[in-house]
């Protein structure tokens, strides 16, 4: 049987800004066999998209495809008219993007937009692609599937949204599906649904799909088949469980290198108790909206978080998008003065906005924002962006500040040439880099590090990350690290903290996350992170999914906010009572009604069903039932 | 890593213009050139009546003829230049000085300063631009400072608009966070983070507002409310040679013709900037 897409020395150059023509596709053949999920991975630059949207015939703005074939389904797609592509794309070939948010039309309801395309190619009644549309909603895990078509895209929610795309593209039962990143703007726990759905909805058709995706462990639980690329040209191709076992090239084995979790905190010793706190932030409330008569906000989104940082240390901040946690940076930078509660810096009281601040209170809190992009001037080169703060903190001038930015370059490993370069002729990498490189400049105690490496690709990341700690270990510097992400966190943290709506849920140090019992919420986001094999997702409980596909609801009061999605609770106590934050045995906090007793137990019952339930499950979980506190690998 | 670091060598950042570009700075030099030494190269006096006949064809010794008295059209194009540009370039200029710098100043001050400035500049703009000018001039008499101040005034709300718009997107971004986390004042934010970030669309606004002014000026000269003769710009020319547009006089044409191509030329230059001064931004 001849394969669905067919690739042949495919060729596809840009043009740059001074008109030349640089390839940025390569010479990459290859097949997608009808009934098979084909993942094309690679860094950003890596031509991974490219190559996708050409199996449609499709050149970005400023690429052209300069050679090779592209055969789809016994057609000649690179010598098709635009009217023939037309016919052919939204029909027979469907692609769902990365951001749904922005692919949907926020001024017409759902159903129209799902089932658009196939108005247009005419290949089914109004009628009965409304109908089919309600039970690919059904059939997608959509909330309430014959109401969601009336409503907006601003009412539902971002992983309902990137599963809508995924019925506008099977609406038309096209015979390839182009997934170009699906899951990479969701939360891990929201990832985990539109996975599990994609997965089901493409192989209980039989469909045939290309799966782009950077995330080693996304493509492990999608792909039959990977193929690596890197700058346009393929690395290596192979069935998943080769690639993921046994690679054969050496970009391959750095990128499962990049994958896999590794600790790279200081070990330090734990003297470090005694030591005062260089940050100490008791009892925070802060939101935003008009406030009441006691000051309190009418949208809270901290509430009542307290948390301490001693010297050269790494407090790691975890949550779902929506959790309060670049809020917390916010506040502690005192760009978001706090409704209530106080942020010590070495003991003394800081006033709550930055603009009361002395200069000094200023200069020892850094801040660092993921998007690199949008954090660096672009009117301004490099050596002015890093220049400034010398001069405004420590009174630096002409050649002293010359050399000190050079020296600043050097300590983030770029070339003290890069003074004289605009932001905009940077890679995301060294911008992340200038970023932390003008937070250094003005020699903090604390730089409160928001999501910094997640908008960067894996190796990159992982350089930086390498940078910081190397830093910190260089200049004792204490950083509040943000993210979503739990590897990362538990890469260079010496202690996480958990934050889900606003309050603190876990509390200790990393080795404590590793170990139960742990708070329902942790756990939650413990199973949600994908792991490097197949058959991870197929493996998930059915209590984890469960909890992962609600969303974050706040709630007013003292009350638990995890009330709605948690698995442990107790109606009429954990919704109505105050949550004690209570010190468990393993040295961490638990905000929980449940003692430690009754979540081991509870944690041990789970585990105990999970496995009976489902005997296919050859691999043994990292733990195993009844084994109560144990350690978790993660 | 290494490897990684190293980027391709920095592209020189020079500052080319398009043909249209180059064409567009030609006319607008060539304007500037001529409202500094028009009154000197001038043929004849511009109040001289030096033909006998009335909307005179071309001939030597008068290229564009003559105007409704007889008067020498090419000597009265060239003294009107400087009004023309003189006054409208001030004018707007005084505007987006005003306009811009408050608008900035709200982005950056957000919520109390913002909303005063805003609302302030709302009532302004409430006001029929052409009748409250026609109000302050019959009152105070037509002269140059009066006409400069009358048209900035009407244009500062417009300007002001545009400046906050542009300003409060550059405000969002992370790089002004930084600078605010800094403890940088409200003047550095401006100078450093808000304006170059602007320049573009800004320059785009005051070449439109340019012209504005031109046809706001030339409107005004036209009720007589202008520059007062003997003296003309260019939109009083048009108005006193307005019997001559049925015949296609050259007195009437010839000064709309230098509005024309002022006004295109300007457009011309101000669309065609390059890098970061360019309408569009370089990011």
């Amino acid at each position: 049987m001849a394969p669905v897409v067919k690739v042949e020395g495919l060729r596809v150059t840009a043009r740059d800004g001074r008109g030349q023509q640089n390839v940025i596709v390569n010479d990459v053949s290859f097949e997608v066999n009808s009934g098979e999920i084909i993942a094309l991975i690679g860094e950003s630059g890596s031509g991974k998209t490219t190559i996708a949207l050409s199996l449609m015939g499709y050149a970005r703005s400023g690429t052209r495809i300069a050679g090779g074939k592209v055969t789809f389904d016994r057609r000649e797609i690179l010598s098709l008219t635009q009217r023939e592509l037309s016919s052919l794309r939204g029909r027979d070939i469907a692609y769902v993007p990365q951001s749904a948010a922005a692919s949907f039309n926020p001024a017409k309801p759902l159903l129209k937009q799902v089932i658009e395309s196939s108005q247009i190619h005419r290949v089914m009644a109004p009628a009965e692609a409304r109908a089919k549309a309600v039970s690919l909603f059904r059939e997608l895990g959509l909330p309430n599937p014959e109401l969601l078509g009336t409503r907006f895209p601003h009412q539902v929610s971002g992983g309902q949204l990137q599963r809508l795309l995924a019925a506008m593209a099977l609406v038309t039962d096209p015979k390839l599906i182009i997934f170009d990143e699906p899951t990479t703007a969701l939360d891990v726990t929201t990832q985990i649904e539109v996975l599990r759905v994609f997965k089901k909805a493409i192989k209980e058709r039989g469909r045939t799909a290309v799966y782009v995706s950077h995330d080693l462990a996304v493509v492990a639980q999608m792909a039959d088949r990977i193929i690596v690329l890197r700058d346009g040209a393929i690395q290596e191709v192979n069935a998943t469980q080769y690639i993921l076992t046994a690679p054969k090239s050496d970009y391959t084995r750095t990128l499962l290198a990049a994958a896999e979790p590794q600790a790279r905190a200081v070990t330090r010793q734990a003297s470090g108790t005694a030591a005062a706190s260089v940050i100490e932030v008791k009892n925070i409330v802060a939101g935003y909206g008009a406030r009441d008569r006691e000051g309190f906000p009418a949208v809270p989104i901290l509430r009542d978080v307290s948390l301490a940082i001693r010297p050269g240390t790494t407090l790691g901040v975890i949550g779902e998008s929506g959790s309060g946690k670049s809020t917390l940076a916010r506040v502690i930078a005192g760009l978001l003065p706090a409704a209530r509660g106080e942020v010590q810096l070495n003991g003394v009281a800081l006033p709550k906005s930055a603009a009361a601040r002395t200069r000094d209170q200023l200069r020892r809190i850094q801040i660092v924002f993921q998007m690199a992009d949008t954090a660096l001037n672009p009117a301004r080169p490099i050596g002015r962006i890093l220049g400034r703060p010398l001069e405004f903190y420590h009174g630096l001038r002409g050649a002293r500040r010359a050399r000190r930015v050079a020296e600043l370059l050097e300590m983030v490993r770029l070339p003290a040439t890069m003074a004289e370069r605009y932001p905009g002729e940077l890679s995301g990498g060294q911008k992340q880099r200038i970023n932390l490189a003008r937070a250094l400049a003005a020699e903090p105690s604390l730089i409160l590090c928001d999501e910094v490496t997640s908008a960067l690709d894996t190796v990159v990341g992982a350089a930086i990350l390498d940078l910081l700690v190397e830093l910190q270990r260089e200049l004792g510097i204490a950083y509040l690290f943000i993210s979503h992400d739990l590897s990362t966190v538990k890469a260079i943290c010496d202690e996480v903290m958990i934050l889900y709506a606003g309050q603190i849920m876990e509390h200790g140090t990393r080795g404590a996350l590793c170990q139960r019992p742990l708070h329902p919420y942790s756990e939650l986001l413990i199973s949600s992170v994908p792991e490097l094999r197949q058959g991870w997702l197929e493996g998930i409980s059915e209590t984890v999914l469960k909890e992962a596909s609600g969303g974050i609801v706040r709630r007013a009061g003292a009350a638990c906010s995890f009330f709605e999605r948690c698995s442990l609770r107790i109606p009429g106590r954990c919704d109505v009572e105050p949550t004690p934050l209570r010190r468990f045995s393993k040295g961490a906090d638990i905000r929980c009604q449940r003692t430690e007793t009754e979540l081991i137990e509870l944690a041990a019952q789970r585990d105990a069903n999970e496995i009976s339930g489902r005997p296919e499950i050859s691999e043994p979980r990292d733990f195993g039932p009844g084994r109560g506190a144990q350690l978790i690998a993660w | 890593m290494i490897a990684a670091q190293k980027a391709p060598a920095s592209a020189r950042r020079r500052l080319r213009l398009p043909l249209a570009g180059i064409i567009g700075a030609g006319i607008v030099a060539f304007w500037v050139l001529m409202a500094i030494i028009g009154p000197y190269i001038a043929p004849h006096d511009v109040g001289a009546l030096i033909d006998n006949d009335l909307f005179g064809r071309m001939r030597w010794g008068l290229p564009l003829g003559s105007d409704y008295l007889g008067r020498d059209v090419l000597s009265r194009i060239l003294v009107g230049t400087r009004y023309s540009i003189g006054v409208a370039a001030a004018a707007t200029f005084l505007a987006i000085l005003m306009g811009g710098t408050l608008g900035m100043l709200a982005a950056v001050s957000r919520s109390a300063v913002d909303m005063v400035l805003s609302r302030f500049f709302d009532m302004l703009i409430s006001i029929p631009s052409k009748m409250s000018a026609l109000v302050v001039i019959a009152a105070l008499g037509s002269s140059i400072p009066v006409l400069i101040a009358t048209v900035a005034v009407i244009y500062t709300p417009g300007a002001f608009r545009i400046w906050r718009a542009l300003s409060v997107n550059v405000n969002a971004l992370d790089f002004v966070e930084v600078a605010r986390a800094r403890g940088e004042g409200t003047a550095y934010l401006i100078r450093e983070e808000i304006l170059p970030n602007i320049l573009g669309p800004v320059l785009t606004d005051f070449g439109l507002r340019f012209v504005f002014a031109i046809l706001l000026l030339s409107s005004l000269s036209f009720l007589g409310l202008g520059i007062q003769p003997p003296n003309a710009d260019w939109g009083s020319l048009v108005r006193e040679n307005i019997n001559g547009l049925a015949d296609g006089a050259l007195a009437v044409v010839m000064p709309s013709f230098a509005i024309a191509t002022l006004t295109i030329g300007i457009n011309l230059v101000i669309d065609n900037l390059p890098g970061r001064w360019s309408s569009t931004g370089e990011r």
